[in-house]
């Protein structure tokens, strides 16, 4: 058994998040290499204003964006890992709670029913899964909702196959891509229950930019998908051009033989989200 | 088209931009996001006095992070607009002349700026601390109860936008 203390979680999850949501200096070098691409003038534009935007907030120890989200944490447990001196996940919002007052975070958490702001950014939405040996990796992932709120879940019919599921996606990103500030990253899930389709959609997008899915087919699809988003002609900020979306990232599960539901978590430009081992 | 342009905004300002303009604007505006514009909406409907007069100005819809040491204000890009749309007519008609935000605006919307000869202008989602480099000053007028989202009067100076939608309904969203 390894000890892994609530401190060393506490504190491991406060750097990722002031991490998180004040350097994207990796979307800054993906956009970089990639905005000569874009022919749209006003395109052009936007994506050096992002890219003067990522350099800022570098500079300044301050948030690329002023919606510093939900805060999302993937939590992998090895087996012989124990959790000492108290509870893993009060050790989680313990973090969240530091790392949005030391850096000056929106707290952008309400009741859903009274609306009332619980002043410190938790609860975190944690999600668990355990894996064999002694680590602990916690992946975090501040969520902005200008994007969230344009995803979408369907349970589509067997009858629609993949090309019913792939049409869905674009048609996604088609109808709402505008809102969601394109650039975007389109987090995708295939398969398994309604929960569990949603989830993969949201894990996707703990990927770097300019990853390639191990899957081969799975591969072939995000390549085929980006290509169709990027013809719709929404561009950056919506305002037209070709650079639509960075990339897309696909997860798939076994299904029921009556179904085959499809999640679209969208996600903007600033992918921000840092790993740790412990 | 460039232009620079001084806040509160000329109706011969709006005349002449055209959606795909770049503008720098620099001087006064406030800012507004859904809990505000739902009690604003509500004071007039109540015939109770806003907490600042509509009439030839612009509204931002932002809720800022709080500022870091030094700072007027914390990293401040745009919310998305259409959440605001089903209260915007009613501002328009009382005389708000300019929006600043991001996303699609919705026929209503577009209806009510033409018929009202307003602007609406697109920030860039996600440039948040650029933005907050471009605000001198920013002070809570109103519903402070909100934090981010009470209502806050900024000083900007060189703050970019570009018009996505103009006073003849001309839009750049598909």
């Amino acid at each position: 058994m390894k000890e892994i203390t609530y401190e060393q979680i506490k504190s491991s999850v406060k750097n990722a998040f002031l991490t998180a949501n004040t350097d994207v200096i990796k979307v800054r070098d993906y956009l970089d290499g990639i905005k000569d691409k874009e022919e749209s003038s006003t395109g052009k534009i936007i994506l050096d204003q992002l890219i003067s935007n990522a350099n800022l907030a570098h500079e300044l120890g301050i948030p690329s964006c002023q919606d510093t989200g939900m805060s999302v944490v993937f939590c992998n447990i090895g087996t012989d890992v124990a959790v000492s001196g108290g509870a893993i996940e009060d050790a989680i919002n313990d973090g969240v709670r530091e790392a949005y007052e030391i850096g000056h975070f929106r707290k952008s958490v309400v009741d859903p029913i009274s609306r009332e702001n619980t002043k410190d950014n938790t609860p975190a939405i944690v999600h668990y899964s355990v894996t064999e040996g002694n680590k602990l990796e916690l992946t975090v992932l501040p969520k902005g909702f200008g994007s969230e709120n344009m995803s979408e879940i369907v349970m589509l019919t067997p009858a629609a196959g993949l090309e019913g599921a792939l049409d869905f996606i674009v048609d996604v990103v088609r109808r709402k891509g505008a809102n969601a500030c394109p650039p975007l990253v389109v987090g995708v899930g295939i398969g398994g229950t309604f929960e569990k389709c949603a989830l993969m959609a949201k894990h996707s997008l703990i990927r770097e930019l300019g990853s390639v899915n191990e899957d081969k087919e799975l591969a072939e699809l995000e390549e085929q998908l980006l290509e169709r988003i990027n013809a719709l002609d929404i561009g950056p900020m919506g305002l037209g051009g070709k650079i639509t979306a960075l990339g897309v990232f696909i997860e798939k599960h076994p299904t029921h033989i009556a179904g085959l539901p499809v999640a679209v978590n969208i996600m903007c430009h600033a992918l921000r989200h840092e790993r740790v081992l412990l | 088209m460039e232009y620079h342009i001084d806040l509160p905004i000329k109706d011969e300002d709006i005349i002449r931009l055209r959606a795909g303009d770049i503008v720098y604007l620099s001087g006064e505006m406030y800012t507004a996001r859904d809990m505000a514009h739902k009690r604003i909406v509500q004071l007039m409907e109540q015939g109770k006095p806003l907490p600042f007069k509509l009439e030839g100005q612009t509204v931002y819809y932002v809720g800022p992070c709080d500022p870091k040491e030094g700072m007027a204000i914390g990293s401040c890009g745009p919310t998305t607009s259409y959440r605001m749309d089903s209260f915007t007519p009613k501002l328009l008609d009382a005389g708000l002349k300019a929006m600043i935000g991001k996303g699609v605006r919705s026929n209503e919307v577009i209806r009510s700026m033409v018929k009202n000869r307003c602007i609406y202008f697109s920030a860039t989602g996600g440039a948040a601390a650029l933005y907050a480099s471009t605000v001198s000053e920013s002070k809570v007028i109103a519903f402070p109860e909100l934090l981010s989202e009470a209502v806050r009067k900024l000083t900007v100076k060189d703050f970019p936008v570009i018009v996505a939608i103009d006073c003849k309904g001309n839009s750049l969203y598909k």
